[in-house]
This record gives structure tokens, sequence and C-alpha cells, in this order.
């Protein structure tokens, strides 16, 4: 697998190229910030009509990422449903993609902006998870120690030889890891703006999508803005 | 026949004019319902389009909107609102005359709806919204005529498009409302009377008095022109010259970073202090405002510019149009040099400056088909898909419709008369409901279907989102440029956000004609500093980049089957009898491809005329043919007459390289995953609704995400929903558009199996040029992933950090 191993709080985690996290020795595989029925929550509020396709598409990507990995544990990390309502509006086929991936393995959805609140499709439902040293929540607390988390996504850019290359990225640096988007929906805030600047400790680094994911200082800027990438659906 | 009341025939009398013969002439045929006027610039073509109101209104006794004019500029409604109530006022006529634009302020523009004006100047876009409110029946009601000014260039775009379909509307709201289109000289008048008129209603062409024949010339310089480039710089002094011996020049470029860099280039060689300006889309508003009033006001000597000022409005007196470049389509040279001398039966005066070697041969190709009247264009298909389903929105948003009448209003519009039901019937579902093959909820739906058949908005609320998505403009993403530390102060203009992103601290470009230098970037602005003293890193920003029509590449292939051409420069007509001496001149209908080894690389040159974009497709498609072959093509440049390709191997036998069905294969799969299909695709979906518009400062809150990427949208719906509509409109709109498939096609019909593969041991004179020229296409050369990787292992070392 064209994964990238890091170390973090003494444990070995893997980054794979898909935006999943893998922590080999507890069988535990992360993900966040699916937004599950996006098109239709836009759809629902009168916004635009987007091909109602994503579910499916990040359900697919996972699908493939757990039978990669065969993990014990999915940790989905919040803002897995655009909102309540779309928990409960998903179409047959996402379900049927769904329930699949739940069985014969535990199951955490925890709670995020979108979509706090039990949502009635199984699994386990917490604000946070502590195992062992870490703990997963949706949205990075003040005095982390070892925590994972979502609900920026992360993005970086790069440039060389005159291209330049924007990707979805982990953070990390001593005391936290910030998860990119892996909803296949899903725009990103660059980690060189004020919020994951001041969020992110000295020395931390970014690890851009990729096949494989590859590894670089987090870019950080302090004076420059963020950048769009075009206009489709809302998003946050 | 209208008959002229006294007013306005004193009016006349009393400053000792005549009315024009073709202003005469619309008079007597205003109760036509349709009405095209083709006139040169300066001949009185508005007051043509005018009088026949005038008239009708005299008497004081129509209520309510009477006649309506639509400009492509807001300039000129502004302009024209100016130039009328002047004689208006001096005719004592009871006739109310206002514009309405983006600019107006919103009081007003509520007022205009309930209690319109008896002549209303405006736009395309503010035509498109007025329809789309509930009110529109009451605005419209009595409206007897409506005048296109400057058709032939709105009949160019999706503009045009839209407002033909908006005119189908008002013909439904005021029966009997009579059309007159305003145009330059154009090749085909048939083809924008058949845009203009209501389908199957004839419209008239009236031809003005045409004029004397220009007096038009190429430029000649004691140095020739460069091998290859586009600038133009080497004409500098010869350029000042002709300035200070006329009152005001024009100096036309096809693209706007060549308009910068002969800018910078004229300041610099401006010994004398002529008071030069700038003017071009790029700019900042206030910028080209304030170029504008130095020109009304006869400040200026020249003024370097793109095609923002090829319409007609008249910023005073010009005497004389220089064109930098070749250029690209003789029709629209024809109305850049009638910019020269706004006066009605005077010659215009005109230099063109060709910017290379090659270019020489263009422009006198060019200006020998201006001679002969020999106009050129390409025919437009059928009406675009994508403006038909903003329509379908914009009637939505006007109240409930059965989809019978608006089929019926639709396919009075000349592009969509030969609309079929079953698309049209696609459009409106897509708009309903998206179109998708997979549908699973009742609330998937903008539009419902009533009881009673008609259709509606599902919620209300939606009308003000469509309003606010109106129009068929498509800009890239741009972003501001402001000088440094002047937060809110003066902008400079704006670059695409490519170019933007590009930029390094440091790093140092054109705008405006300043040399600035990147400081950073903040909230979606560029921020810079001026920098006089440093060398100006060249401008990429994008300005349209137009390719050689058809006919002007037939006249170059025609002119080389001639034994010599006297009328060349010296240095130009050896040149093209040395290519026929080492190999031979391109025909017309045969296909040259020269190959040879160079610098320790095969290199393969087409001649194919195709034109920049078709060749540059074509260089796309035939190392993708030359990859599966094995002979590794390294790379290729395109220019609007050949293409270059280089690599490792020798091309045996070209000739199935060219053959037809293998190019459309290559072509099938290869669009499909194509950057210009993704953009293209960006451009049609917030045409068609699909995605809203990015609103100028909406959602730059900070600590937000960006929306994501469109690119997404279009890659999910190939996957999963490849037959969906916005993928059909998407290929066609590339197809005629960017990949010029078309022009490959009539190439490939054109030379048959014709293919003259010449071997050479070095390179030719005709294919010299192209090592020289920029847009260099690496093949493949280095994935992302690789790119990627290297430089991370580089930060990682300059950062002290070893990768893990």
């Amino acid at each position: 697998m064209n994964a990238h191993s890091f170390d973090f709080r003494g444990e070995t985690f893997q980054a794979l190229p898909s935006g999943a996290l893998f922590w080999p020795s507890e069988r535990l595989l992360a993900v966040s910030d699916l937004h599950l029925g996006k098109a239709e929550r836009a759809a629902r509020r009168g916004g635009p009509m987007l091909p109602p396709y994503e579910g499916i598409d990040t359900l697919l990507r996972l699908s493939a990422d757990i039978s990669a990995t065969a993990p014990r544990t999915v940790v989905c990390l919040g803002d897995s449903f655009d909102d309540a309502a779309a928990a409960h509006a998903l179409d047959e086929v996402t379900t049927g993609h769904l329930t699949p991936l739940m069985a014969g393995r535990s199951w955490i959805w925890i709670e995020g902006n979108h979509d706090p609140g039990p949502l009635g499709l199984g699994g386990t439902h917490l604000a946070a998870l502590r195992t062992g040293p870490l703990t997963f929540r949706h949205i990075a607390g003040p005095d982390a120690t070892g925590e994972v988390s979502g609900h920026y996504h992360p993005k970086a850019r790069l440039s060389g030889r005159g291209r330049g290359i924007t990707r979805p990225c982990f953070l990390v640096d001593g005391v936290r890891i910030v998860m990119p988007a892996y909803g296949t929906y899903t725009g990103g805030l660059q980690c060189d703006g004020p919020e994951l600047s001041a969020l992110m400790e000295r020395g931390a680094r970014a690890i851009l999508l990729g096949t494989p994911p590859v590894e670089i200082p987090m870019p950080r800027r302090p004076t420059r803005g963020r950048r769009r990438e075009g206009p489709a659906g809302g998003s946050d | 026949m209208t008959a002229l009341p006294a007013e306005i025939t004193g009016w006349f009398d009393a400053r000792g004019w005549a009315i024009h013969p073709h202003q005469r002439a619309m008079l007597e045929a205003s109760d036509r319902p349709c009405q095209l006027l083709i006139a040169p610039t300066g001949g009185g073509k508005t007051m043509a389009g005018f009088l026949p109101t005038l008239a009708e209104l005299a008497d004081g006794d129509h209520a309510g909107l009477h006649t309506l004019y639509i400009s492509p500029l807001k300039a000129l409604a502004a302009d024209i609102r100016r130039n009328l109530t002047g004689p208006i006022t001096e005719m004592g006529l009871p006739i109310r005359v206002e514009d309405r634009t983006g600019d107006t302020p919103s009081s007003r523009k509520k007022r205009q709806r309930a209690d319109p004006p008896h002549i209303l100047l405006t736009t395309p876009e503010s035509l498109a919204l007025l329809t789309s409110y509930e009110d529109a029946g009451r605005t419209f009601a009595g409206l007897k005529r409506v005048i296109v000014d400057e058709i032939h260039a709105l009949a160019e775009s999706k503009r045009g498009d839209q407002l033909m379909l908006a005119l189908s509307r008002l013909s439904a709201l005021a029966p009997g409302l009579r059309r007159v289109g305003l145009s330059a000289t154009v090749e085909d008048p048939e083809a924008i009377a058949r845009l203009l008129a209501r389908h199957p209603d004839p419209c008239e062409i009236l031809q003005a008095d045409p004029g004397p024949d220009p007096d038009i010339s190429m430029l000649v310089t004691d140095e020739p022109p460069p091998w290859s480039g586009g600038g133009g710089k080497y004409a500098i002094p010869a350029v000042l010259e002709a300035v200070k011996q006329h009152r005001t020049t024009l100096i036309f470029h096809n693209t706007r970073a060549q308009a910068e860099l002969f800018f910078h280039n004229l300041w610099l060689a401006n010994e004398d202090q002529l008071p030069i300006g700038i003017h071009h889309g790029a700019l900042a508003r206030e910028q080209r405002e304030r170029v504008e009033q130095a020109m009304t006001d006869g400040r200026l000597r020249a003024i370097v510019c793109t095609g923002t000022l090829d319409l007609g409005i008249d910023w005073g007196d010009v005497d004389l149009v220089i064109q930098v470049g070749a250029p690209k389509n003789v029709k629209r040279l024809v109305q850049r040099i009638g910019r020269a001398n706004h006066r009605y039966n005077a010659p215009s005066k005109a230099l063109i400056v060709p910017a290379n070697r090659f270019e020489v041969i263009e422009c006198v190709a060019a200006l020998a088909a201006v001679r002969e009247h020999d106009l050129d264009g390409d025919p437009r298909g059928p009406g675009p898909l994508d403006v038909l389903c903003q329509h379908i929105l914009i009637r939505a948003a006007a109240g409930p419709f059965r989809a019978d009448d608006l089929h019926a209003e639709v396919i009075t519009t000349g592009a969509y008369a030969d609309l079929p039901r079953a698309t049209f019937d696609r459009c409106l579902d897509f708009v309903a409901t998206g179109g998708y093959a997979l549908r699973a909820y009742d609330q998937w739906q903008r539009l419902m279907q009533r009881p009673d058949g008609q259709w509606q908005l599902r919620d209300p609320r939606a009308a003000a989102r469509i309003r606010m998505n109106i129009g068929t403009i498509v800009d890239a993403d741009k972003m501001a440029v402001r000088l440094h530390k002047s937060r809110g102060g003066k902008p400079l203009g704006e670059v695409e956000e490519y170019f933007a992103s590009m930029l390094r601290k440091g790093d140092t470009f054109l705008i405006g004609g300043e040399i600035v230098r990147y400081e950073g970037m903040r909230e979606m602005v560029v921020e810079v500093t001026r920098t006089p003293w440093q060398k100006p890193k060249i401008a990429t920003f994008m300005g349209t980049k137009f390719a050689t029509s058809t006919q002007l590449s037939d006249r170059i292939l025609t002119m080389f089957r001639r034994d010599d051409w006297p009328e060349l420069p010296g240095h130009t007509r050896d040149w093209l009898k040395l290519q026929r001496a080492v190999s031979r001149l391109p025909e017309r209908d045969r296909l040259l491809v020269e190959s040879f080894p160079h610098d320790g690389r095969e290199h393969l040159v087409a001649y194919g005329f195709a034109g920049k974009n078709a060749q540059q497709t074509l260089g796309l498609l035939l190392t993708q043919r030359m990859e599966a072959q094995g002979l590794n093509p390294m790379g290729f440049v395109a220019t609007d007459y050949a293409t270059l390709i280089w690599g490792l191997d020798a091309v045996g036998d070209a000739v199935p390289l060219f053959s037809r069905e293998n190019l459309i294969r290559t072509m099938e799969t290869w669009l499909a995953d194509n950057a210009v299909m993704k953009r293209t695709f960006k451009g049609s979906a917030v045409i068609a609704g699909l995605i809203d518009r990015a609103m100028p400062g909406g959602r730059r809150k900070t600590g937000r995400q960006t929306a994501f990427s469109t690119d997404i949208l279009y890659d999910t719906l190939r996957k999963y929903d490849p037959d969906h509509v916005m993928l059909e409109i998407t290929r066609a709109e590339a197809m005629r558009g960017l990949v010029d498939f078309g022009r490959i096609e009539t190439m490939l019909e054109r030379i048959g199996d014709r293919i003259d593969h010449v071997r050479l041991t070095r390179v030719t004179p005709l294919a010299a040029p192209l090592f020289l020229e920029p847009g260099r296409v690496p093949v493949d050369g280095l994935a992302n992933q690789r790119l990627m990787e290297e430089e991370a292992e580089r930060l990682m070392r300059t950062a002290g950090l070893e990768s893990a």
C-alpha cells in the first residue's frame, strides 16, 4: 500500500493516499469530514443541484481503504453527514454501500458541528473517543496532548519548476494531528492562513495527499490570505 | 413610412444638415417587422435607428415604454443617452430617455419597472434581468421597437444568444414588436439577419454607403521584423514617428500582455514625452475611465489598447489606427480601421505592423483581402444549450409557464429555430430536477409541475438566486492588484488567479504600464510595490487569443503557389525562395510534413495552417499517437500555421499518423480527461445554473474553507452519469472553442491522402522560427507526483528535517 508512515506520541501511523489515517497497532482506521448527503442538502435548501453521486464515491473509496487495512475499529471524526436531515434522507444506493462496511467491526461516529446528536444508523455515537494515548474529536481543543481531529479541511500548496500543486493534507506537530476532509465534495482551507498557523506548533509538518503522500514542513505565511479553488457548492 | 414631424426636420434644417439616404430608408421601412442596417462607423447609424422612434413619439400620445435600445457596453448606453437627450431637448419633443445598467441605482431600477421611460437604453444582461420579474408583462406592455446596436459584436458570443432569447420573450409580451439591428461591416449580413428576426419573419437588410476605401498599408521599417515573437518592439521608433505625425493614434494589440510590454517599451523610447495612455480590460475601472476621459478631452496623442476599444464609443479625434501583430481576422481588422476618422466619407487611415517574419506574409495577405472587400468569419452553430437552460430558469423566475408555450417562443429565435423538442425537454428536465440518472427524492426539484400542467419554482426564494446568476460571461477567477499598505487604496487592475499563484515574493510584472513587485497576497488581493527600476518579468495574464481565420490561412497558401512575390519585402521573399529550394512550400490541398534531426533530437513539422488552437490540439493528438508507436516524443509547440514535435526517434512514414480515423479515436479518449474540458465545463455549468457564479466579494470571510473545485463535479459526473446533458454540452462547447477540432477535420478533408513527407538533414527555413516560439508543451514530462517528491525533499533538507 502506498502509505506514508510517521510517528506521533510514540506510536506509528500511516497516512493513506485517500486521506484516511491508519493506526496499525490498534487496527484503527480514522476518516474525517465525509459530508455525506451534501448534494441532497444543497438541493433541499434551494441551492445548486449538484450531481448526487458524492456519497457513493466517498463510500467506494472508504470501502477500498477498509479492504486494504482490515481495521477492527473505524472512527468517523465528525461531519460525517452534511446535516441530520441528510443522514435520514440517505438514498438506498448510499445506505446499501454503508451497511456492509459497518458489519463485523466496531464503528464510531464522532459528532461534528454538522451532525450533532445520534443518527439512527447503527454504530456508536460519541462526542470524543479516548483510546491509549490519543483522543479523537471533531474540532481541535486548546490544550491537546495526543489529539486527532478534523473540521478544518486543511490543504497546502507547493510549487516546483513553475508548477503549483495544491493538495489536501494532514497537519502533524508534537501534540496533534489535523486530518484532511475525506468526502468527495469538500473544499479546503490553506494551512498558511491565520487559523491553522495559530493552531499548529512551530516545526509542524504537512503531509500532502498523493500516491504515496508527501511530507513537507507546514507552509506558514501569516500575512497571507486563503485562496479559492472555484465556485462549486458551499462548504464548512 | 413614418413622416417626419416639423420639430425634427426643423432641427436638421437649422443646422444645415441633410438626412443621410440610409436614415431616410430606415424611416421608410419603419413598419417592417425586422430591419438590419449595415453602416460604417461614423455613418449616423444610431440616429438612423432612433429617427423612427422620435417621429412616432413626437405627438406625445404614447404612454409607457416605446423603444428598447440594447448595446453590448454599459458605457455605450450612457453615451447614447447623452447624445440622444441633447437633440430631443433641442427639438422640444415630449420624450423621456433613461438608461439601465448594472451601475444604475436600485431605487431608479425599481421605479423603471413600474413607470418605464419612452426609451430605455440597456445591455443584454440587464434586459434578461428585467424579463425575470413577475411584472415583466406590465413593464413591456405597449413596447413597439427594439434596437440592437453593434449586433455584429453580440452575434459572435453567447450574449447575443441570450439577448435573442430575451427578445422572443418580449415578442410574446408585446405582440407586433419590431426589431432593428445596427451592424458594422460583416461578411455575412444574412446570418446576422437570421439571428435578429423573429423566426420565420423576414428581415430586410439595408446597406449604407460604405464610404471610401481605407488608406491602409504595412509599416515599413529599416530593421526587418524578428524571426519570432509577437511584441513588435523593433517597430517602436517608426510607430513613435507615425504618432508624431497624427493628432490621435489608436495602437491595437492582440493580447493584453503584448499591449503592456509595448506600452512599457514605447515609454522608454518616448523622448519627446508625448502623452500616451494604455487601455485594456484587465485594468481597474478607475484607471480605464481616466484614460477614456483624457481621450475625450483630446489630451492624449496615442492609446495602446486591445479589443476593449473595438466597439463604437466615440472617443474623439482619432486619425490613425495602428495594428501591431498580424490581425488574424480580416473582418476585425476592417472594423478596427473604421475607428480612425469618425467622419462619414473620409477615408480611414491605418498601418499594420507585422510582429515577426511570418506575419509579414500574413499582413500582406490581409491587406489584399481588405482591398478586395473579402471578409472572413466562421458560421456559428446552433444556439448553445447552456444559455437555453439559463433562459428557462429566467422564465421560471418570472412566474409559472407551460412547456409548450416556452418551446414555441424559443423556436422563434433564429439560433434555436431547429431545436428538437426532445432536446428542449432534456434542458427543461435538467433545470427542473438536475437531470440525473439517479432520481431518489421528491425534494430534488427546482421546478415542479402543478396539477394544471404549468411549471413553477418549488421554492419562490430561488428566484433571487436565479437573478444573481444571470449572464453568459464567465471570467477566469481574477484577483485585484493593489499597492501594498494602501488598504482600500487605488487598485491597479487585476490578474488571473492562475498567474497570481505562480508569483513569488520579489517577482516583477507589468500592469497598467507600471513595473510592480509582488509583495504578498492578502484576502484575495495581490499586493505590490512600485519598482520602476527593475526589469519586468513578462506579464502572462491572459488576453483573448485569436487563431488566424480559415480564409486568411487560405489566402497565404494561395500566395505560396505563385513563382514570386514582388509585394513582399526582400528579406521575406528570399526566405520563401530558400524554403522552396531546400524543401517545398505548403500547398492548400496537400499537407507538408518535414522531418529532420537537430541538436541530437528528431523533429517533425506539420504545416496544417489550421489556426493556433487546432494546431495545438493536433500536437497533443500526434504526440499521443507517437507515444503509442514507441517514438518517444518529448514535446511540441504550435503556431497558427504549424506544429513542431521533437523526440528521440524519427517518424518513418507520416501518412498513418494523419489518418482521420486514428486521429478521431485518439481525440475521443484524450478529450474526456483534458484540462480544457474541465475549464469548459466550469463555464457551461455556471451559465446553465448547475453551480452558482462566484459572487464578487462574497464568501471571503477568513476561517472558512473554500468551495470545492468544479473539476470534482466534472469527474463525478463522468464516473457515475456519463450521459448527463451537462457533459454533452461541455463536449460541444470544447469542440467549437479551445479544442477547435472542427478545423482539424476541415484540414483532413482538404488534404485527403495527399501528404508530402520530406525527409531532410537539417532545419528548414520555414521551420526555423518555430524553434524560437514560446509556449512549448512538454509531453508528460514530469508527473506531479515526481515533482512533488523532488520539491518535498528539497524543502525538508532546507528546513533541516529528514524525510520520514
